[in-house]
Order: C-alpha cells, then sequence, then structure tokens
C-alpha cells in the first residue's frame, strides 16, 4: 500500500449506483447504435475512432439472483470456472477443429495476443468482458477465441475441486474480519430469504458440482439473451460481425428462440426494525444502517440519486460527512447509497470508528437521515447537488471504459436510447418536493437494520 | 543491439500489426514549462473529451519526515482541505464540487499530490483554487484536533484492523535500518497522539515551494493557454529555496533477516523483500540494466495468467499456495526491492511457500526462461501502451510521477522500449545475482485464532471531551 487518499473509494455498489447516470446538455448527443441480431442478441455499440481499441461487454440474465438457496454462490463460481480451460471443438461453418485449452494454455493464448477476457457475475448479471486491440487480424483471433471461452468452458472437476478449496479458506479468512462479519449481517437482516442476501459459504460451495454449472450455464447463457455493449474504434458492420462470431459457438444461436427464465420474487419490506449488536476485538467497530430500496425501474429514480448526493453521496460534501467526519472526526469513511437492480436493493449508510465511539455515531448519522427523511434538502443544497451533477456528467463518460459502463446500463435496464442525452435535464427537473416524497415513499427510518460489529469487545460472561 | 531486438520480436504478431496510426496515438505532444519561481508545468492535450484533469504533485512525501512525526506529510495533506486565507474549512471541496468536479489527494513515500477532473471549461477556476491553498494553507489548531482523529481512524481502518497491512509495516521498518522507507506512509500511532498542529505547520511552510512542485494538466486544453493561467496564479507564489535533503542511504545488508508477526487471522502468508538495484535514466549500465531485467524477471514469474508461479505453486493435487505473487520496484526516491509473496495451501507452510517461491526464481538462473515467455510479456507491456490512452487521469498520473522521479516525459514509451531490449540471457542472469540470503529479508504472518477477550491493539486514547 503505497498512497494513502485523503477519502476511500467506497462500496463497489456506492461507485455503480453513483456512476451508472444517463444523459447529457453541453455535450453533443452520444449517438448510441441499436439492432437485433436474429439470434435475438441485442446490440448497443459506441463508435469511438480515435484509440486503436475495441471494449465489449456481454450480459446475461445469469447473475446470482438466480442461484438456488442451498446453492448460494453458484453464479460467481461459474462465472470464474469459464477461464479454467476450453473444450475442443469444431469452428462453425468450417471444417476447422480446435483442440481444447488448458486453464495456462488459455491464460498465454489471451496474453499473446495483448488483449484479455473476463467474466464475473453480479446480483443481476453474468457479464463477460472483451478488450482487444483493433488491428484486423489480431481482433479476428481475439473474437474467435472470446467465442470458443463463451460457448465451450470445460468446467473441468479437479479444477473446480482446487478453486472451492481456495475459496473457502479465504471466505474463513474473510469471517475474521468486522468489516465482512457485519456485512454478512447486514444483508441476511435486510433482505431476509431473497437471493441478494444470500451468503456463500464453505457448506453451499461444497453442495456445487460441475453439473450444476454446466446445466445453469446451458440455460442462461443464450444469445436470444444477451446483451452486448460495444465501444471502440469498429464500424458497425465490423461490430456486427463480432457480435456473430462471439455467439456462433453456443447453442440455439441460429434460431432465436429460448425458454423464458423463471421470475425472481421480490425482495420484502422490512416489517419492523431490527439491531444487532455483534461483539468483535477490533481497532474499530463497523456499523452498516439501511433497508430495501427500490428497483432501477422506479420512477423515483432521479429524485432519489440527486437527493442521496445531498445525504451521502457527495464526497466530502454530503450532510453525512459534514457531521460524522468533518464536525466530529469521527469516521475517516461514512456515505449513503442506493443499490436499484432488477429488485430493491439497498439503501445503506456505512461508517467506521473507534469502538467507544460507536452509539454517538450512530446517533449522528440516524439523526442526519431522520431529518433529511422529514425535511428533504434546502434549496441550496439541492442547487449544489445539480450543479455537481449536471456541470460534471461529462466526466462521466470521458472514456471508451466510463461509456461502456453507462452503455451496457441503458441495454441492461431498457433505458432510452438517448437516455445519456437527456440525462442531465431529468436532473434538472427533480424538485425539493420532489426528493422530499420520494424518500418519504422510500424510507422507513424507524424501521431499519443497523448492525454494529466491534462496538463492544466481548460480552460480559 | 537494435537490429538485434528488431529481429528477436518480428514473431510478436502485436509488431506485425502496428499501423502509423498507433505511432500518433502513442505519442500525442507533450508540454513542459518552468515558471520564474522554478515550478514546472507539463500539459498533455487529449481532446477525446471536454474534460481535463489538474494536479498539483509535490517532491515531497512520508519519506521526507523524520523521527517523532511519521505521518506528517499525510496528515498535511489532509488538512490542505482545512482552509485558506480566503477560505472556510471544506469551501474548497464545496467549490470544486459546484463546478462539477472530482478531486482527492493522496500521500506516497517519495510524493504528495492533488488532484480534481473537471469539465475543460473549468480548468481557470481550479487553477486559482489550487495556487491559493498551495501558497496561503491556514486552518485554527480546533480543525487540526479534529483532522487528526479522522486520519487516526483512517490507520485503523487501513492498518490496525488488516494482519497482512501490519506485517508488511513491521517488514519494512526491518528491511530499512536508515532508509526514511523504514516508516509508514500514515506514521506510527504515538506519533500521530503525539503531533501537534505546529507540526503540521512547519512541514508545509519548509516543503511547499514553487520549485519542489510541478502542475499536471491533462485533457481538452491547449497548452499556451495553460501556460498563461499557470503564470497568473501559480507564477505569482513567491520563489523560496527548496530544503536540502540528507541522503539518508541505506547501509548493505549483509545476512538474512527475519521477522514474525502473530495477528487474529485465519491464514498465514509469508513475504520476501530482496534489495535489488534500480532504474535512475534510460542510459545503458549495470543498474539501469538490471533493473530492468527484473522487471522482465517478475513479469516471467507472475505477469499473466498461467505463469510461472500459478503454475509451480498453486496447481496440481500436492499444491503449496493459495495465492501468489512477485513485483519488482523497478524505481523510486529510495532503496528498491523485488518482493515474492503467497498464502499457503491448508496444511502447507509459509517455510514450505518460502521454499518454493525461491526455487522458482533458482530455475530460471539455472535453465533461464524461453522466447515465447519473454515475448509473451512484452506483448503485453506494448498493448498496455494502448490501453492506457483511455484514461486521462492515469496519463496525468504517470506524467506526474515520472517528474518525480527526475526521469524525462516520455518515460512511458523508453521503458517499453528497454523492457523490448531485454533478453533472456539478461532475465537468467539477474535471477543468478539478486536471490542469495545476504540481501533478503522475510516475514511470515503468523495466524492466531480471533480471541473474543483479547485486548484491543492499540488501546482506547483517553476520553476526547
Amino acid at each position: 500500500m503505497l498512497a494513502m487518499n485523503k477519502n476511500m473509494k467506497m462500496a463497489l455498489r456506492a461507485i455503480c449506483a453513483t456512476l451508472l447516470l444517463g444523459g447529457a446538455q453541453a455535450m453533443a448527443a452520444i449517438p448510441i447504435q441499436h439492432w437485433t441480431q436474429p439470434s435475438g442478441a441485442k446490440v448497443y455499440l459506441v463508435e469511438s475512432p480515435s484509440i486503436p481499441m475495441v471494449d465489449v461487454q456481454m450480459d446475461f440474465d445469469a447473475g446470482s439472483r438466480r442461484d438456488p438457496a442451498d446453492k448460494a454462490g453458484l453464479a460467481g463460481v461459474t462465472a470464474g470456472m469459464t477461464s479454467k480451460g476450453i473444450t475442443a471443438a469444431r469452428t462453425p461453418g468450417s471444417g476447422q477443429y480446435d483442440s481444447a485449452l488448458d486453464e495456462n494454455q488459455l491464460g498465454e493464448a489471451w496474453a499473446d495476443l495483448g488483449a484479455a477476457f473476463s467474466a464475473s457475475a453480479g446480483s443481476d448479471r453474468m457479464s463477460f468482458s472483451l478488450r482487444s486491440l483493433n488491428y484486423p487480424d489480431l481482433l479476428a483471433k481475439a473474437v474467435q477465441l472470446g467465442a470458443r471461452q463463451l460457448a465451450d468452458p470445460a468446467f473441468p472437476d479437479n479444477i473446480w475441486q482446487r478453486e472451492r478449496q481456495r475459496l473457502s479458506a479465504s471466505i474463513r479468512e474473510a469471517n475474521t474480519k468486522p468489516a465482512t462479519i457485519a456485512g454478512k449481517a447486514y444483508a441476511a437482516a435486510v433482505y431476509g430469504s431473497h437471493p441478494y442476501g444470500y451468503e456463500t459459504t464453505e457448506v453451499t460451495l461444497a453442495r456445487i458440482a460441475v453439473q450444476d454449472m454446466q446445466r445453469a450455464y446451458r440455460q442462461q447463457v443464450e444469445p436470444c439473451r444477451a446483451k452486448i455493449s460495444i465501444v471502440g474504434a469498429v464500424t458497425r458492420a465490423q461490430a456486427d460481425a463480432m457480435v456473430t462470431t462471439l455467439l456462433s459457438r453456443l447453442p440455439a444461436a441460429a434460431t432465436g428462440q429460448c425458454e423464458p427464465l423463471a421470475p425472481v420474487a421480490e425482495v420484502q419490506a422490512l416489517s419492523a426494525s431490527l439491531v444487532r449488536e455483534i461483539p468483535f476485538a477490533s481497532a474499530q467497530a463497523h456499523v452498516l444502517m439501511g433497508q430495501p430500496g427500490y428497483k432501477r425501474s422506479d420512477p423515483d429514480h432521479f429524485a432519489l440519486l440527486v437527493g442521496n448526493y445531498t445525504l451521502g453521496g457527495g464526497g466530502f460534501v454530503s450532510r453525512l460527512t459534514e457531521e460524522v467526519r468533518e464536525k466530529r472526526g469521527l469516521s475517516y469513511s461514512v456515505y449513503s447509497y442506493f443499490a436499484p437492480g432488477l429488485h430493491a436493493g439497498s439503501f445503506t449508510i456505512g461508517l467506521q470508528t473507534r469502538p467507544d465511539q460507536t452509539a454517538q455515531a450512530v446517533q449522528v448519522s440516524r439523526d442526519v437521515l431522520a431529518r433529511f427523511v422529514a425535511e428533504g434538502p434546502t434549496p441550496q443544497e439541492l442547487k449544489a447537488a445539480k450543479d455537481y451533477m449536471i456541470g460534471g456528467f461529462p466526466l462521466l463518460i470521458d472514456s471508451n471504459r466510463k461509456l461502456l459502463d453507462n452503455v451496457a446500463n441503458i441495454a441492461w435496464h431498457n433505458l432510452p436510447l438517448d437516455y445519456l442525452d437527456t440525462w442531465t435535464r431529468q436532473v434538472e427537473r427533480v424538485t425539493t418536493a420532489d426528493i422530499k416524497a420520494a424518500f418519504a415513499r422510500k424510507l422507513q427510518p424507524q424501521r431499519m437494520v443497523t448492525v454494529t460489529v466491534g462496538a463492544v469487545a466481548a460480552r460480559q460472561q | 543491439m537494435k537490429q538485434l531486438l528488431r529481429l528477436a520480436l518480428c514473431s510478436l504478431s502485436l509488431l506485425g500489426f502496428l499501423p502509423p496510426a498507433l505511432a500518433q496515438a502513442a505519442t500525442p505532444r507533450i508540454e513542459q514549462y518552468k515558471l520564474g519561481n522554478g515550478m514546472t508545468v507539463i500539459v498533455k492535450p487529449d481532446r477525446r473529451a471536454p474534460t481535463a484533469v489538474h494536479m498539483v504533485w509535490l517532491r515531497v512525501g512520508a519519506m521526507d519526515e523524520v523521527d517523532g512525526v511519521s505521518g506528517v506529510a499525510h496528515v498535511l495533506e489532509h488538512m490542505l482541505f482545512k482552509g485558506t486565507a480566503e477560505l472556510k474549512a471544506g469551501e474548497f471541496s464545496r467549490r470544486v464540487a459546484a463546478l462539477g468536479g472530482r478531486e482527492n489527494a493522496f500521500t506516497m513515500r517519495d510524493a504528495t499530490g492533488y488532484f480534481q477532473q473537471i469539465p475543460a471549461g473549468k480548468l481557470e477556476d481550479v487553477m486559482k483554487l489550487e495556487s491559493d491553498r498551495f501558497a496561503n494553507n491556514r486552518w485554527p489548531d480546533e480543525e487540526f484536533k479534529r483532522e487528526l482523529e479522522v486520519v487516526k481512524e483512517e490507520r485503523r481502518l487501513r492498518t490496525e484492523d488488516q494482519p497482512r497491512a501490519l506485517l508488511w509495516e513491521a517488514l519494512n521498518a526491518t528491511v530499512y535500518q536508515a532508509s526514511p522507507y523504514r516508516r509508514p506512509i500514515v506514521g506510527w500511532m504515538s506519533d500521530l497522539e503525539a503531533m501537534t498542529a505546529q507540526d503540521a505547520r512547519d512541514f508545509y511552510r519548509q516543503w511547499y515551494v514553487p520549485a519542489n512542485a510541478t502542475v499536471v494538466v491533462a485533457g481538452d486544453v491547449e497548452p499556451q493557454q495553460v501556460l498563461r493561467l499557470a503564470e497568473k496564479y501559480y507564477g505569482r507564489i513567491p520563489a523560496r529555496p527548496v530544503p536540502q535533503r540528507k541522503p539518508r542511504d541505506e547501509p548493505e545488508q549483509a545476512g538474512v533477516r527475519r521477522i514474525e508477526f502473530k495477528a487474529p487471522a485465519e491464514q498465514a502468508y509469508v513475504a520476501l523483500a530482496f534489495k535489488v538495484p534500480q532504474l535512475t535514466s534510460f542510459e545503458p549500465g549495470p543498474a539501469n540494466d538490471d533493473a530492468l531485467a527484473l522487471t522482465v524477471l517478475a513479469a516471467v514469474l507472475d505477469g499473466y495468467s498461467g505463469a510461472r508461479l500459478d503454475r509451480a505453486l498453486t496447481q496440481g493435487s500436492d499444491r503449496v499456495a493459495d495465492s501468489v505473487g512477485a513485483g519488482n520496484g523497478l524505481w523510486g526516491r529510495g532503496p528498491q526491492l523485488f518482493t515474492l509473496d503467497g498464502v499457503p495451501a491448508k496444511g502447507k507452510t509459509p517455510e514450505q511457500v518460502e521454499a518454493a517461491l525461491r526455487a522458482e526464481v533458482a530455475k530460471v538462473a539455472r535453465d533461464g526462461v524461453n522466447e515465447a515467455e519473454l515475448t509473451r510479456v512484452k506483448t503485453q507491456w506494448i498493448a498496455g501502451e494502448v490501453y492506457k490512452l483511455d484514461s486521462v487521469m492515469n496519463q496525468a498520473r504517470e506524467l506526474g510521477g515520472f517528474w518525480v522521479q527526475g526521469l524525462p516525459l516520455d518515460a512511458g514509451e523508453r521503458l517499453i522500449q528497454r523492457l523490448r531490449g531485454v533478453t533472456a540471457e539478461q532475465v537468467k542472469s539477474v535471477a543468478a545475482r539478486y536471490f542469495g540470503d545476504d540481501q533478503l529479508t522475510v516475514g511470515i504472518l503468523r495466524p492466531q485464532p480471533v480471541d473474543p477477550n483479547r485486548k484491543p491493539r492499540t488501546p482506547p486514547p483517553g476520553m476526547r471531551h
């Protein structure tokens, strides 16, 4: 660790919730080209010719919300296993036979191309990412290899057993840390039995067999379900050909038909407040408080986004930072965020503080929240939020990587293609009354979960 | 030499396809100026989006502190947000936010940096704000006391509750004896407890002088316009001498050092630190050449999925480790290390991981590396030169980093050029020469059960109210 920042990035989710915005005002329109292939795959392209590179993100409805309860972690380990070797196969439409590659040969092949391919699973999506230079021969090889890795992961059992042991060991290690313990207790309390709250444990991993991965993968990773976002130095024709090749080895690529997946239940609202105080010996206590929040499709989205900037999303200038850190020196990091997804992801306030200050920090945070929900922001605060969000909009899309995140967000949530072009107008339109009403609809400060870990070193026997 | 290089790389598929556009893309115009007061200005235009990055770098970091006030460079960095003659505490951040800007700051061993990412049209506003706090930072003692508590929380978060961070802190304190690299950037807790507002003011007064700083601006900007703004806002700061720096050279290590560290954890961990030469320029020479070869060695060992360490230590039915790593410091204001580290697999000991890591280096020393590996790691670096153009922030950060080390603005390209020239023979040779016992320090984390009744490592300080 060579650098100390004035403020650490918050949880990944907080970043996503903040960055995955939409629309522009001062910016020229961002032309997103969109079409559907015969396979059913939906393609979203922004041509960005100035650097000879291309980024592709392929999203499928195969995130951890589809994990069986007793096999929590299935989506994540399935994604991870796609890099652990691919089977031998024939190239569609040609007689060429490609021999199998083990995990090391696959890693070497990507390194030799100067390209990268990775897979991961979030709560909603399983995502595959390809980054390559756009030089024709290199890119063609990278796309062919990506197609093989997408369609023909080998899921070797001996490698899975090794990975399972490694994951189990890292879970045991993580369980010695107060942040992990707080996060687990919080998710369980906020989400109840909903998959958003599932905990991956040694036990659930032990129940997962490679057959489970293969079954879920075959069912969920199909061209007709694919949302494919591309940003880079390629034309529409090139992008279309790339996508065709990338998906060509998956089953049902030709028909465009696939069965709808089963619906996933919604997150249930909390029925009562819950306080969990978990004893732990650590230099700091970790505090998480919150409740189920809202779905990304909710019409209150912009009011909540803008409002949360003032409450606890706005770096050094939010109310929470002002009261907890700047005025009282209680915590290095204090924040609030919403995590809207296909279901009502949580609203969360988080901080860490010296154990003897925990009660004070919790009380200050609760007071800030209660007052904000009751009164909303002041007109001055709303103006500051809009100045920041509208003025800073170009910073959300000033690299291919950031643009790709935004395009993939539009694709995933079926947002309008001009979403980025209208985004600043949507922010501008929000009023203090909108924010107050939206927060009142979504948050019940008297009915939240509060988890503290380490406020007391050990229970007095 | 150059001809040989080309021959060696002609099998590299990537190089066959480098179009002229790449040469152009990879070498945009970078301008460097020096203001009358000694401050440096570096500008890199990149017009893909109407945004810019504005950074101020100071060639002062934790390594410039002295015993008893460790952490003061970082505490001062926090205090730069606490006001000037004109601005109240927090006002700087409010104004940057009102411009739509993102901001932060960082403290390293070698340097301190402040930055804002902004719509390009707001450049003048942030240059005005930043130059003001560079010259006129001031705050009441009460602000200092509160912010010091925040910094202590930061230390608790990043170090006190992180067993591996604690191990590295102890390891650095053992690796280095005379070099100020032995102290943690965040500072020892007792030094933080004892720090005074005056300590921070003295450090500011001493080191925040124009000739010890550079302004880096990258993005949708015009160099001449940036220069005019820099002259207007930074140029008016009075020149003052840069304090003399004591060398504090690290004496040669003559024998292995070992430390053990016990902390509540589940997994053991081992880290090996070898003292190695470092690159000070791109000229050929024994130290520069070896430093480059060591960087290639680190990449061959751990530079891609399926590289040597992974294969040898983390795979197979009797694998030794759950994870492994290798890295070479390459350059810095203080002495550099080649590090190897790993987490033992269940049933294996840190000593077994240590032996297996060293065996992999010994294998390179004995048998060398093959051309395919060498080409592979070079290919990745060459492609990386293109990918890095996607982030204006990273480009600005890289330029500031080069300046801190006294390297030229084109250090990125020259580094790749020099790395491309490293031969398999050189890699074999450094593997044979730098990995004996005498320059080695080993740190082992011995995991302890989480004891629900253990006393906190740092007793809570006295009541604050």
